[in-house]
């Protein structure tokens, strides 16, 4: 293999850009042929799987842990690309076709690496941590409304059902913070853990002003609300603070670059998971991406109308607004340097803990009228 | 301070050899994919020494961008695969690289880039700098140069990724897995 010095030339680039246009363009004329497909001979399977709840039980937990792993497969060769684009460079790139592989290829080295647990580590925290803190993610899953139709389970209190379990993810990072017994990891967990607490609660006043503009907490019924507008133009005054709101926290929450204080390369060596080698670590970087994903097909459910728009077919137009959204994270966390500590606790507690106050009285009002 | 180790004879390796019958057609398979996944994933640890750091730092940069070939920069020795020895290593450094390189997990590669981290460069005959890190721990690639260019730290690299390749999963070039010696600093590091 001999060696050759790319550079990104502008030429290069908008190459890129329009292959990965006709690429995208391809999917998507894929994608709305599907429902043309005779799926209708499907139904006596359905059927039968819908006699059997523990068989319909396994099936969806199937597709959805299957979904989680194989989406975050690209999700982390995305970011890696956006970050080569972000900075002149050209991000994976020999590994498979465009560096498609590079993530599968990850996967299976950390796989096969070797486990290490520290002497004086506590083996049992230590070893249930990165569960810990994936299978929450994992749980917010099964309410997350792909269409009128993929939907795991319609739970009549899905909001509160997603607050309730996310915030779990501290368990888990703290129980890796101590389990580790190393002084950069605990001093990771618990700055995680603050920040988590803190931010969930701007957080839930953003949810619950939706909830109350719409009126129920079933994800479902919240996007068949905005079937002809979209809740962040119908109530427009509200909604963009709220939104906005909304993505900080959840920035915050997935400990993303603004708030990446947790795994502070700088001051803490990679902050709760220092000392985690191989598959376990693998874990905590699947429960990462999984959760952004979760975090911004909450906002499309929330504020963007779900799965509703014209022509493709609705699981279509759901992933397309969540992987935009997802890119307008991974934009703010290459483009924004790191906060201090203090400044993130300040900015929560003095700044977004008064406005999101303010937004839901604001919002209160309006859906009293 | 140097790790000996006995050579392996060909009687041991013979019986270490489990027979399975048409074992081989199933491990082989396997063994490619595990080959081409720890070659396309060679997770290197931050750390420089000296001036070498600075090209390590510009062949990560955009213009010559290591995250083609999927190598990117850890902050923590649990999660690297490769330590590239960036610069001359004094004798009050080495046991600190020793260290280091003993968390990382295995299977670990060693690459010396530049005159120094491969013998002792131009401070050869200065009494504070170790003759190379070949020394204290084992090295798979030695990168010359003084520094070496950017091309010459991807050459070392490329040639490392051959090297894995040929190598089996379970042992490391027909090898046994190397002897690890902790090493202890003070009572209180």
């Amino acid at each position: 293999m001999s060696v050759r010095v790319y550079t990104s030339s502008k030429s290069y680039r908008a190459g890129q850009f329009f292959g990965g246009l006709i690429v995208a363009l391809i999917v998507i004329a894929i994608a709305s042929l599907l429902p043309l497909l005779p799926w209708y001979k499907l139904n006596p399977v359905l059927d039968f799987i819908g006699m059997h709840p523990w068989l319909n039980a396994f099936l969806k937990a199937f597709v959805v842990v299957n979904f989680v792993a194989l989406h975050v497969l690209f999700l982390i060769w995305l970011e890696r690309k956006f970050a080569g684009w972000m900075q002149a460079r050209l991000g994976p790139k020999h590994v498979g076709w465009q560096g498609l592989g590079q993530t599968l290829a990850d996967a299976i080295k950390l796989f096969l690496k070797e486990d290490i647990v520290p002497a004086k580590a506590d083996r049992q925290l230590f070893a249930i941590a990165p569960f810990l803190s994936f299978m929450p993610t994992l749980l917010t899953f099964m309410v997350l409304p792909f269409s009128a139709a993929w939907i795991a389970y319609d739970y009549d209190l899905g909001a509160l059902f997603v607050v309730a379990v996310s915030t779990n993810v501290a368990l888990g990072v703290l129980a890796a913070g101590w389990g580790a017994n190393n002084k950069y990891s605990i001093l990771g967990g618990a700055r995680a853990v603050a920040q988590l607490l803190s931010y969930e609660i701007p957080m839930v006043m953003m949810i619950l002003a939706v909830v109350t503009l719409s009126d129920t907490m079933s994800m479902k019924q919240i996007v068949l609300r905005q079937a002809h507008l979209w809740n962040i133009v119908a109530y427009w005054p509200v909604m963009i603070p709220a939104f906005l709101i909304f993505l900080t926290c959840a920035l915050a929450e997935l400990n993303r670059t603004p708030f990446d204080l947790p795994e502070a390369e700088s001051e803490l060596v990679s902050g709760f998971h220092t000392e985690y080698s191989g598959m376990r670590f693998a874990f905590f970087y699947l429960a990462e991406f999984a959760n952004n994903f979760f975090s911004a097909g909450f906002a499309v459910t929330l504020f963007f109308g779900g799965w509703y728009g014209p022509i493709l077919p609705p699981v279509v137009w759901f992933t397309l607004k969540t992987l935009i959204l997802i890119c307008v994270m991974m934009w703010i966390r290459w483009t924004l340097p790191r906060l201090r500590i203090d400044q993130v606790m300040g900015f929560c507690w003095k700044v977004l803990v008064p406005i999101s106050l303010v937004v839901y009285c604001i919002t209160a009002l309006i859906a009293l009228k | 301070m140097g790790v000996k180790e006995k050579p392996v004879t060909k009687e041991e390796m013979e019986s270490w050899r489990i027979p399975i019958p048409g074992g081989a057609a199933i491990i082989a398979p396997v063994e490619r994919v595990a080959q081409w996944a720890r070659k396309n994933s060679l997770w290197s640890l931050t750390f420089g020494l000296s001036c070498c750091a600075i090209e390590m730092m510009s062949t990560a940069a955009p213009r010559y961008d290591l995250d083609r070939f999927g190598m990117i920069f850890r902050a923590t020795p649990r999660q690297a695969d490769v330590m590239i020895v960036a610069g001359w290593v004094s004798v009050k450094m080495a046991p600190y690289i020793k260290r280091l390189y003993d968390q990382m997990p295995e299977p670990k590669y060693v690459i010396a880039m530049g005159g120094c981290a491969c013998a002792g460069g131009p401070y050869r005959d200065s009494i504070t700098i170790v003759k190379g890190v070949d020394h204290f721990v084992p090295v798979d690639v030695y990168v010359y140069g003084c520094p070496p260019r950017p091309e010459n730290l991807i050459n070392g690299i490329l040639k490392l990724q051959d090297k894995i390749a040929r190598e089996h999963v379970l042992t490391r070039n027909g090898d046994r897995a190397p002897h690890r010696e902790p090493i202890i600093i003070g009572e209180n590091a």
